[in-house]
């Protein structure tokens, strides 16, 4: 899996709360029995009309918008604990999701396809919107690491938090089932005791 | 310090906590469907495992299959793919399963706590939102992903951050005609939709106590629509009685022996929670959503909320929501029309839901302009409705009873909702787009979705028995 560790990028501004994962990969899509393709159907039908027509008025149509950074309303990922979701990020490539808040279920799915959540608080989340609508090249930083998010118009920056053990697992590229299948002995063991 | 029911349970469960980091948490017991299983499968064998602990797992088909004429081959070729890679995953990695078909088959949160898979004091997982479900049961039942399920079907684990305890008391009881989806809603409505992120919940209280055990599934059931973790319930005699007798409920001197310990998981006394909430139960009318997610909702004789009565860094999203079910802040919702009518899925697909529905409409004639599904939960249901002569009372009134499966809820199969047509339904999700593109759902209780098939428009059941 590929390393994070330092990324600045433009930003694609989604201002809408409780952003679903139905919202971000409809069921009619789970269907496929691989993790390729989703991101072709990320935000479908927002993205697209019935007849499969670009809505222009969203925000992934815009070419003014690019970037590996999604900023959106508070509670993104609510609902559905469809890892769908977060392959669908994933394959358009988003590496990062800012928002409010995260919903739980969707926060662990995304961090096991390396796709970084990073909640901030109410007024960093507003300030971001405020940037990026004067001036779409805006910029920002996120810093692992440091566990630090910065907006480069505004220079403010914001400490966001990761377990360490997560935020290993981000930096060296490991994920949890190559921990757990470290652990067997520990889990036999459980077994006895418990049996 | 005492426990709760929920640390209790937890506890027993920490095989090691990570430094600074997750627990990790054993689990008794995994059901795994069609939807979210093939890429962990996919992933135990580019890695060479093999299930860890296949009695621990449970495997059925129920999000993508037809209501009608499940004996024939599936019609639409991608559903027929998915629920053949999991007769092969089964077969392959020698799992428990419950094909199309078989007698057990079913809505999995609707089987599993009606054969006695899911019991006290266990921990259970799926690759499903709703698995809170199972907490009804006064187990520790939680959704999780498709990776997560690959953790459990390699290591019987899962990495989980220790969620916040939080208690929901529903003092008094509810009023006649106010059912158990009421209660959630109502609790929903006031939390908001992420309102009990990073908790888990305990309901407790009069109210709660006084469910049957199909009312506390419900209830269970839709704590994830308010961002929780999982909820939960203590077991009581109710839960004990409902358990009792059940296909793969412990017997015998196996009963005793888990009769005992499951009477100590009940919150001690003197446990403290991080969050407590008390709600009057009294308080509850028959409650709708107006909105596209299940925190918008009110009791039905309410207006919808005005623009005013929304903080100002919500408009938005306020407006978006309304301009989508096509309905105006400030309005009324009782006497708008309605085009389909839901009954079944995790949330309401069991027998006492069919009792509630078939108690108004018995004598009564379905409305012409309404299309009506009834989907009970699982194949037991069916027997059930059968046996009690539900079935006569609903062909009377015009309705038929489809095959078991999770249907319309979320319209991977055939049941899909038109563009634009208003569902009433006794699912759990009123999502843009849930029960198909452009579907507006309506959330509410058998009763009310009854009343709406009666009279083809909103309505209080209580102003038609």
């Amino acid at each position: 899996m590929e390393k994070f560790i330092k990324l600045t990028s433009t930003v694609v501004p989604l201002p809408i709360e409780n952003v679903d994962t139905d919202q971000i990969i409809p069921a009619r899509f789970l269907k496929a029995t691989s993790k390729e393709g989703f991101g072709d159907n990320l935000f479908r039908d927002w993205r697209y009309d019935k007849d499969n027509r670009p809505i222009e008025s969203f925000v992934l149509n815009n070419p003014t918008y690019k970037g590996e950074i999604l900023v959106a309303g508070k509670n993104f990922g609510s609902g559905s604990s469809r890892e769908h979701a977060a392959w669908a990020l994933a394959g358009y490539g988003f590496k990062i999701v800012v928002s409010g808040s995260f919903a739980d279920i969707f926060k662990n799915n995304a961090m096991n396809n390396f796709v970084l959540p990073i909640a901030v608080s109410d007024d960093f989340l507003a300030e971001i919107f405020q940037s990026v609508e004067k001036n779409p090249q805006a910029t920002l930083t996120v810093d692992l690491e440091n566990q630090l998010i910065t907006n480069n118009v505004t220079g403010k920056s914001e400490k966001f938090t990761i377990s360490a053990y997560k935020k290993e697992c981000f930096l060296k590229g490991f994920d949890d089932i190559d921990y757990l299948l470290n652990k067997k002995e520990v889990i036999e063991a459980y077994e006895k005791r418990n049996s | 310090m005492g426990k709760t029911l929920f640390d209790k349970i937890w506890d027993k469960h920490v095989v090691t906590q990570v430094e600074d980091g997750p627990t990790q948490l054993y689990i008794d017991r995994m059901y795994c469907h069609e939807v979210t299983s093939p890429q962990a499968f996919e992933g135990l064998r580019l890695r060479g495992l093999k299930v860890f602990r296949p009695k621990q797992i449970t495997c059925m088909s129920d999000h993508n299959i037809p209501t009608l004429n499940q004996e024939l081959p599936i019609q639409d070729p991608i559903s027929k793919k998915q629920v053949e890679t999991l007769d092969k995953n089964v077969k392959e990695f020698d799992l428990e399963y419950y094909p199309v078909g078989h007698e057990l088959n079913g809505v999995t949160h609707v089987v599993g706590p009606e054969t006695g898979l899911s019991l006290p004091g266990m921990t259970i997982v799926c690759g499903d939102s709703h698995t809170s479900t199972h907490g009804a049961t006064g187990a520790l039942a939680f959704g999780i992903g498709t990776s997560e399920v690959e953790m459990v079907l390699a290591t019987q684990c899962v990495f989980q951050s220790r969620p916040k305890t939080m208690r929901i008391t529903l003092k008094n009881r509810l009023k006649p005609g106010v059912c158990a989806k009421d209660m959630a809603l109502y609790v929903i409505s006031k939390m908001k939709t992420g309102g009990a992120t990073g908790y888990f919940v305990e309901y407790a209280g009069e109210a709660v106590k006084s469910l049957s055990m199909e009312g506390r599934l419900t209830l269970c059931n839709l704590s994830i629509e308010m961002g929780a973790r999982g909820g939960m319930i203590a077991p009581d005699e109710t839960t004990f009685e409902y358990i009792k007798g059940r296909r793969f409920a412990p017997e015998g001197e196996a009963w005793s022996k888990a009769l005992a310990y499951w009477k100590t998981l009940p919150s001690d006394a003197d446990a403290e929670f991080d969050k407590e909430i008390v709600f009057n139960a009294a308080d509850i009318e028959p409650t709708i959503t107006y909105g596209t997610n299940p925190g918008m909702g009110m009791g039905i004789n309410d207006t919808i909320p005005t623009l005013e009565a929304v903080e100002e860094s919500s408009r938005t999203s306020y407006l978006k929501a309304l301009e989508y079910m096509g309905f105006q802040p400030g309005e009324k919702m009782i006497g708008k029309p309605v085009d389909y009518v839901f009954l079944g899925s995790c949330t309401n697909g069991r027998i006492e839901d069919f009792r509630a529905f078939a108690q108004i409409v018995k004598g009564k004639k379905k409305a012409k302009s309404v299309v009506v599904w009834l989907v009970p939960g699982s194949w037991n249901v069916v027997k059930q409705i059968k046996e009690e002569g539900l079935d006569k009372i609903l062909k009377a009134a015009g309705f038929e009873i489809r095959q078991p499966g999770c249907s319309a809820c979320l319209a991977m199969n055939d049941d899909k909702v038109p563009s634009g047509k208003y569902s009433v339904s006794t699912s759990n999700r009123n999502f843009e787009g849930r029960q198909g593109p452009g579907a507006r759902t309506i959330l509410t209780g058998p009763p009310v979705a009854a009343a709406a098939a009666i009279t083809g428009c909103i309505t209080d059941p209580r102003t038609i028995c």
